[in-house]
């Protein structure tokens, strides 16, 4: 870890455990446990569909009519769909799509949001003021029917959604962005820093993001949950990515016509969803706690 | 108090028209528009037919005029007419209101008679079995996509059990009050699912807060009994801050409707956006995108409103 760049004791009398900050929010992140098993449990998911090409038993596209249809079996640990394809491989290979569509549509929101936060917060008047009327009103606009004309219009394929997704999930975070910015600007720091004569670019990005971080991480994390959820209820809606690209929430849709006879297309898919969405909030949760300062045990 | 409601009213008309000129822009924006349903069509149109079709819906015309056009009229009332029935919006709007209200109110107030007495009593038992039961199944709750979470209760209770039907208002030919009840179960439910997860976690949080301050303690020790202290005392404060999360809350049950609407085939307004949407209906697009946005604006002044009054420390400027 980056603690052992220091050397340990070396200047300082009585042996003092000199700790870096990752250091210190990585144990604090520690004794979250769920927020450990959480991270186990999304990198797990997250590789198993990043390495599907080499672990998925079939082909994401293989169609094989003798074997349509059939329920969860050793062949089949999920079972096969209307084509005879096998849905744990689909299962896999919509993850892909899904966690991508996730995170980068959480770090646009998160980085558009800090960007407008930070720029608002810090300059105030006019700009503060033409900013945070224009959150307003994008927040005032209901986010998932103005997601549902966009993405009926944009064709959606995967960089459109995670544009449309990110670029509609900026305003939380740029709230809280700008009520942070305008108490760190005041701190004593900062004007120390200003007395130096660094430039405002500098301050901002040397002296008050870093401080500002943990909401903007928080943010993001929980981002990527909802992001993933929204992904889903688009293709649900078959406005989301088209198939035959799978995604969870294109499977779901193609599952529900059929749901009473083959019951584990719907689902397996939405387990997926579930499982991984738990995962990233217990781990939004956890960073919560390690990042704010206030609440840690030193 | 009068002025700061009518300072806050005054200040929704910018927002609003704001509003009003994003949403305009973003569907106008949309590529192929309402000749696009007549092209697809895969006969062979004259390109006269086609622009006497545009000039006809007004769609020919630059489009700040249409704005103000459109700007005019709505402040009169008139949101334009619905290029599919050729019929008002607003009409179409108001008829299918009552639909979504309806399941939209007995949402919220399921969400809150669950919520609210979950959250108390996790708070009273700290890290008891119900209180872990509680918090999981909060989390699950606030994980689970909404259609999924449907298309689930549906599986069972109405595919494999029989017990409910799968979806509609009522059955055909059935007019009786415990059918239409019997309809109005599942969407109820999956419509207050995020609501009951989120509001039971406000609850039991803000209640955990307040148990643990001083005037609390001073009402146990001047002898109260339990059941005083809990209700006259901590429940009511406690509550101060999620009555304004649940007004906040309400307007974002809108969106939650139209997801439910679409499994659930419940003719409310989700319905009839996504049906809009798919047929490019940019008057009904836009009548519905306002009314939502509407309702968050106002809702947003009902929170704030609320959080005054209820707590005698906020004062109105």
């Amino acid at each position: 870890m980056s603690a052992m760049s220091v050397p340990r004791g070396n200047a300082l009398p009585h042996q003092v455990q000199v700790r870096s900050q990752a250091r210190i929010i990585w144990e604090n992140y520690k004794r979250h446990k769920l927020a450990v098993a959480a991270s186990a449990v999304f990198a797990l998911m997250a590789l198993a569909c990043l390495a599907a090409p080499v672990i998925a038993p079939y082909r994401f596209d293989a169609i094989d009519l003798s074997a349509i249809r059939q329920a969860p079996s050793l062949k089949h640990p999920m079972g096969t769909d209307d084509l005879g394809r096998d849905l744990l491989t689909r299962v896999l290979y919509g993850g892909q799509i899904s966690i991508l569509i996730g995170i980068f549509s959480a770090v646009l929101g998160a980085s558009v949001g800090a960007l407008v936060g930070a720029l608002a917060g810090f300059y105030g008047g006019r700009l503060d003021n033409v900013l945070m009327r224009f959150t307003d009103i994008a927040y005032s606009i209901p986010t998932l029917p103005l997601l549902i004309v966009l993405s009926s219009f944009s064709g959606s394929t995967v960089p459109t959604i995670v544009l449309i997704i990110g670029l509609l999930s900026w305003m939380p975070t740029a709230r809280v962005v700008r009520g942070s910015v305008l108490s760190t600007k005041e701190k004593e720091f900062v004007e120390a820093a200003r007395m130096v004569g660094a430039s405002n670019r500098v301050i901002i990005w040397r002296h008050i993001l870093p401080n500002v971080a943990g909401p903007i991480i928080v943010g993001a994390t929980l981002g990527v949950g909802n992001a993933i959820i929204v992904e889903s209820s688009l293709s649900f809606l078959g406005l989301g990515v088209h198939p035959p690209t799978p995604t969870w929430g294109n499977m779901l849709m193609d599952s529900q016509a059929t749901m009473a006879q083959k019951p584990w297309l719907t689902i397996f898919p939405g387990m997926a969803i579930l499982l991984i969405v738990l995962a990233v909030n217990f781990i939004g949760d956890g960073l919560h706690d390690a990042l704010d300062p206030t609440l840690r045990r030193r | 108090m009068t002025r700061y409601i009518a300072r806050r009213v005054l200040q929704m008309i910018p927002l609003m028209l704001g509003i009003s000129v994003v949403l305009f822009l973003i569907i106008q924006a949309a590529p192929g528009g309402p000749e696009g349903m007549m092209l697809q069509s895969g006969l062979t149109i004259d390109p006269s037919v086609v622009e006497a079709y545009r000039h006809r819906l007004g769609v020919d015309q630059p489009i700040y005029v249409q704005y103000f056009k459109w700007l005019s009229a709505a402040l009169s009332g008139d949101l334009g007419f619905s290029f599919q029935t050729s019929r008002p919006v607003a009409t179409t709007i108001l008829e299918r209101m009552p639909a979504t209200l309806e399941l939209m109110s007995l949402s919220f107030v399921f969400a809150a008679l669950v919520a609210i007495p979950m959250g108390i009593y996790s708070a009273l038992h700290q890290y008891s079995s119900f209180d872990l039961l509680g918090t999981t199944a909060s989390f699950l709750g606030i994980a689970m996509p909404v259609f999924w979470f449907g298309l689930i209760l549906q599986l069972v209770f109405s595919v494999k059990l029989g017990w409910l039907p799968v979806s509609g208002t009522q059955t055909v030919g059935a007019t009786s009050f415990w059918d239409q009840v019997r309809h109005l179960i599942l969407p109820t439910i999956v419509l207050s699912l995020h609501s009951i997860a989120g509001w039971s976690r406000y609850m039991r949080s803000s209640m955990l807060g307040v148990i643990r301050s001083d005037y609390i303690r001073t009402a146990r020790a001047k002898g109260l009994r339990e059941r005083a202290v809990v209700f006259r005392h901590a429940v009511k404060n406690a509550l101060i801050p999620v009555v304004t999360i649940m007004a906040l809350d309400l307007a974002g049950l809108f969106s939650g409707a139209v997801i439910t609407e679409t499994i659930f085939a419940w003719p409310g307004i989700g319905r009839l956006f996504v049906q809009s949407m798919y047929a490019r209906d940019y008057p009904v697009l836009m009548g519905v995108l306002m009314m939502g946005a509407f309702m968050v604006v106002f809702f947003n002044l009902i929170a704030d409103l609320l959080y005054a009054w209820l707590d005698p420390r906020i004062s109105y400027r």
